[in-house]
């Protein structure tokens, strides 16, 4: 077997069995939290009768472990359960698959990370580039300087920035990005705009950094040297011989700024009310939707693991090393 | 006739269409009204007159994605616009906050005990079905009874039987009288739907629920067949979830919504500039209290409960925890807005004597520990802190507790762990229904655990004979002995009645009246109001 199959392959492995444990710790974080489901849901209004109702109906009358073997075994299936909420003790049953609930949302958050990382993606890499390349030159300064304000800022201020400036003052994009499943690509797009602006003013300093400081770290390699004395230009180097060895630190940071579109935008979600998958989270954790919590915090996982296998791989195939071990 | 009876009849006469608004000026200006003014009563009336169309944009405060269409279930201010807004209740508050019939066309009782509903005739649900007591009687059904799992389970226990009578007639036996029971069938909780339907949102209301998408969005539109007269004006209607108050305030101020609730107190003197936004200020039921409970130490004794209850000065939480948008509490829950209000009893305000010598009679020393968190109301923990203040001039030690956001209802408040914590009320619509739910001795939501002592007693003989009383003044009287029980020996502190503050672009026009008894209009703002 070619050895990058069978380090992908054990890859693959470690994330199964990392996911294990993190639906373990899920789990037991959950158990951990105070208040339940009942009493949430009928607000003050929760009278004992009404609560024990509700939590027998729900199975929560049993003990943890009966719980935990219950939903794992569904999650192997494919199966992430049944939300809480929209039960009806008389009557039909309205509850939701927590898939149902959540296939939408994320399908949302997956458009605005994919929208936020076509932006993000190429001006941080060009910048990162640039910058290495005229290190020092007030240009460099300037990317710099800019980038690392819009990180230092927090998310909301930013976005309430650009609400501001392109939003009510020269009124271009809404400031609401309520998206539904009928809306087209276009107006998605349009609506889109200004959470996808902000989240990119968010996560281009990281990205770009990493790439300028990859690139430099190689500059000092006697290779590079070797290619300068043979008489290339600077671009030249750093295009053809050094940007192709720091692949993979940039894959790396890539790849956790994009986990990170997927799990941790719930500020900017609130702020311009777009139905993503964090927003969904913070509600379930609220009204303790334990079957939705669990399943969010799954998908994250899997979002995490999944991210981090596609960096090392693109690192392992951009690495002749790596890629061909003796 | 007169003048002005002519002009009234003009008026009335153009409201309705009968003549135009050339005829209008023209009659006005014989009257002896100048050009302009003519002219200016003209556009009024027009404003006046509801006009039908357009696409209404409401952004909520409020809805999560755990909200469901079975009004069991409501408890959010997302879900009790959404519901009226499709469904109807046997009875409404109108927008003066008098009781009138909705989908009943009449209700009466003799004895309070057995109540007599008569239905509206060819009332039709959004799926065609003509409603019937049948569907009356299953959607109270969806509420009784101890496994209901319903929030309105509790205000429907005494209800003993509850039979149709024919198609257009329902009767309720009551284990005791009650005359409020109308008030209760028009709970947002007990709307009409159709038998074995409850859940899925088809009701009778002015508007046929579209799309529902739990905690982003609700899109009805019209019902062509809607029953009630002069009602439900919008074509189109979009309910939309925007948590943030800021992304509410820049939504409306962009014109992407046309109306808002619960503007954000601390930014409304910058969002009044706006010169095209009204802000609605409506005095309600709603109230914050600071409840101690009686069953644990030292909050038993009644001289501590009183030397705490001349310790607040009322009007500096007011003005700093509300920024004015409110009035002062005096120790009970029974608003201005309510209709046996007691104005008799002297209004509380800090007192350091009074609260020194309680305090002092009390033999209580070291300190008072008074939890709040956020989660009661928004400035809960400053207000504790300004009362810890304010007490301590009158030698009383509060400590402020700071509870955690989670799991606050469940942990701290109506919970013998904790002595006194801060906790919010909506407000009832009625003296009885305010009182059965935080302050008899049967309410399990009785925080301040109010029982045992001699004024209590008296209090719950009280309220079981005002609720049977059918005579007004009579109750009157009752209601006012009951709140002054609860001010002088009740363990509640109420200092504060918050106020409903919602914003509208000028483009909206309501009637002349807004309801209290809910934020929006009485929670019907979507049948009522109209594009102006």
């Amino acid at each position: 077997m070619h050895p990058v199959i069978r380090t992908i392959l054990e890859r693959i492995a470690l994330g199964v069995a990392t996911l294990f444990v993190v639906s373990l710790v899920i789990f037991s974080a959950i158990e951990l939290l105070p208040g339940d489901f009942s009493q949430v849901i009928l607000g003050q209004a929760a009278t004992k009768a009404n609560m024990a109702a509700i939590a027998k109906e729900l199975g929560l009358d049993q003990p943890p472990h009966l719980r935990y073997i219950k939903w794992i075994s569904g999650v192997i299936q494919g199966d992430l359960g049944t939300s809480f909420s929209g039960r009806n003790a008389s009557g039909v049953d309205r509850s939701r698959a927590v898939v149902d609930l959540i296939a939408p949302r994320l399908s949302n958050t997956l458009f605005l990370a994919s929208m936020t990382a076509i932006i993000a993606v190429p001006i941080s890499l060009v910048l990162g580039v640039t910058s290495a390349l005229y290190r020092n030159s007030i240009y460099d300064r300037t990317v710099n300087t800019a980038t690392l304000t819009t990180i230092s800022f927090p998310e909301f201020f930013v976005a309430y920035i650009l609400i501001l400036s392109l939003s009510s003052l020269w009124p271009i994009f809404p400031s609401l990005a309520n998206v539904d499943a009928d809306t087209i690509l276009s107006e998605r797009i349009y609506k889109s705009a200004l959470p996808a602006l902000t989240l990119t003013l968010v996560i281009v300093a990281h990205m770009m950094r990493m790439t300028r400081a990859a690139i430099i770290n190689l500059l000092a390699s006697p290779y590079i040297q070797m290619a300068r004395l043979s008489g290339a230009s600077q671009s030249e180097v750093i295009i053809k011989h050094a940007l192709p060895n720091a692949w993979a630190p940039i894959a790396t940071v890539i790849a956790f700024n994009l986990a990170y579109l997927v799990v941790g935008v719930v500020v900017v979600e609130v702020v311009f009310v777009y139905p993503g998958v964090g927003q969904l989270m913070v509600d379930a954790v609220s009204t303790r939707d334990i079957p939705v919590v669990q399943g969010c915090a799954l998908i994250f996982a899997i979002t995490y693991i999944l991210l981090n296998l596609i960096a090392d791989i693109i690192g392992i195939v951009t690495n002749p090393r790596l890629l061909h071990p003796k | 006739m007169k003048k002005e009876d002519y002009l009234k009849n003009q008026e009335i006469k153009y409201k309705l269409g009968v003549i135009d608004r050339r005829q209008f000026i023209t009659s006005a200006i014989a009257t002896g009204i100048a050009v302009p003014t003519a002219l200016g009563m003209a556009s009024q009336l027009q404003a006046a007159t509801p006009k039908m169309g357009g696409r209404f944009r409401m952004g909520l405060g409020h809805g999560s994605t755990t909200d469901t269409l079975d009004s069991g279930t409501s408890e959010n201010h997302f879900t009790l616009v959404n519901g009226y807004t499709f469904a109807n209740h046997l009875t409404e508050v109108g927008s003066d906050g008098q009781l009138i019939p909705e989908l009943a066309e009449s209700f009466n009782s003799d004895d309070g005990k057995r109540w007599v509903f008569d239905l509206r005739q060819g009332v039709e649900f959004h799926n065609g079905k003509t409603m019937t007591s049948e569907d009356v009687v299953a959607s109270f059904n969806h509420h009784m009874g101890e496994d209901s799992g319903s929030a309105a389970s509790g205000l429907l226990t005494a209800v003993k039987s509850l039979t149709a009578d024919g198609k257009n007639r329902v009767i309720f036996d009551l284990e005791s009288a009650n005359a409020d029971f109308p008030f209760i069938v028009s709970d947002y909780h007990i709307s009409i739907r159709p038998a074995g339907d409850m859940a899925s949102g088809v009701g009778t209301g002015g508007y046929i629920l579209e799309s529902f998408d739990p905690g982003v969005k609700s899109v009805l539109k019209r019902n062509p067949n809607y029953w009630k007269e002069g009602k439900a004006h919008f074509d189109e209607v979009e309910l939309i979830s925007i948590i943030d108050p800021t992304a509410r305030q820049t939504a409306l101020m962009n014109g992407e919504i046309d109306s808002m609730d619960r503007v954000d107190l601390k930014t409304i003197n910058l969002f009044k500039r706006n010169p095209d936004i009204n802000i609605m200020d409506i005095t309600g039921t709603a109230h914050y209290t600071f409840p101690m409970r009686l069953n644990v130490d030292p909050f038993g004794d009644y001289d501590l409960r009183m030397a705490l209850k001349w310790s607040i000065r009322r009007q500096e939480l007011v003005d700093k925890i509300l920024l004015g948008y409110g009035a002062v509490g005096n120790d009970h829950p029974i608003s201005t807005a309510n209709r046996y209000h007691n104005a008799d009893l002297p209004q509380r305000e800090f007192d350091a004597d009074k609260a020194a010598y309680h305090y002092k009679k009390s033999g209580h020393s070291g300190k008072v520990q008074l939890s709040a968190s956020d989660a009661a109301f928004a400035g809960a923990v400053d207000a504790a802190q300004l009362m810890a203040n304010s007490a301590a001039e009158a030698g009383i030690d509060i400590e402020v507790i700071r509870e955690p956001r989670d799991g606050y209802w469940s942990n701290v408040w109506n919970n013998d762990a904790k002595g006194w914590c801060a906790c919010y009320w909506g407000g009832r619509p009625t003296e009885d229904w305010m009182f059965s739910a935080a302050y008899t001795n049967d309410t399990d939501w009785n925080d301040t655990a109010w029982k045992g002592t001699d004024a209590s007693a008296k209090f719950n003989d009280l309220v079981k004979q005002g609720r049977a009383e059918l005579d007004d003044n009579k109750r009157r009287e009752i209601y006012a002995e009951c709140q002054r029980l609860i001010y002088d020996d009740g363990g509640t502190i109420c200092p504060l009645f918050n106020n409903y503050v919602s914003a509208n672009s000028k483009a909206i026009a309501t009637e002349d009246n807004i309801a209290g008894n809910w934020d929006s209009d009485g929670a019907k703002c979507v049948e009522r109001w109209w594009f102006a």
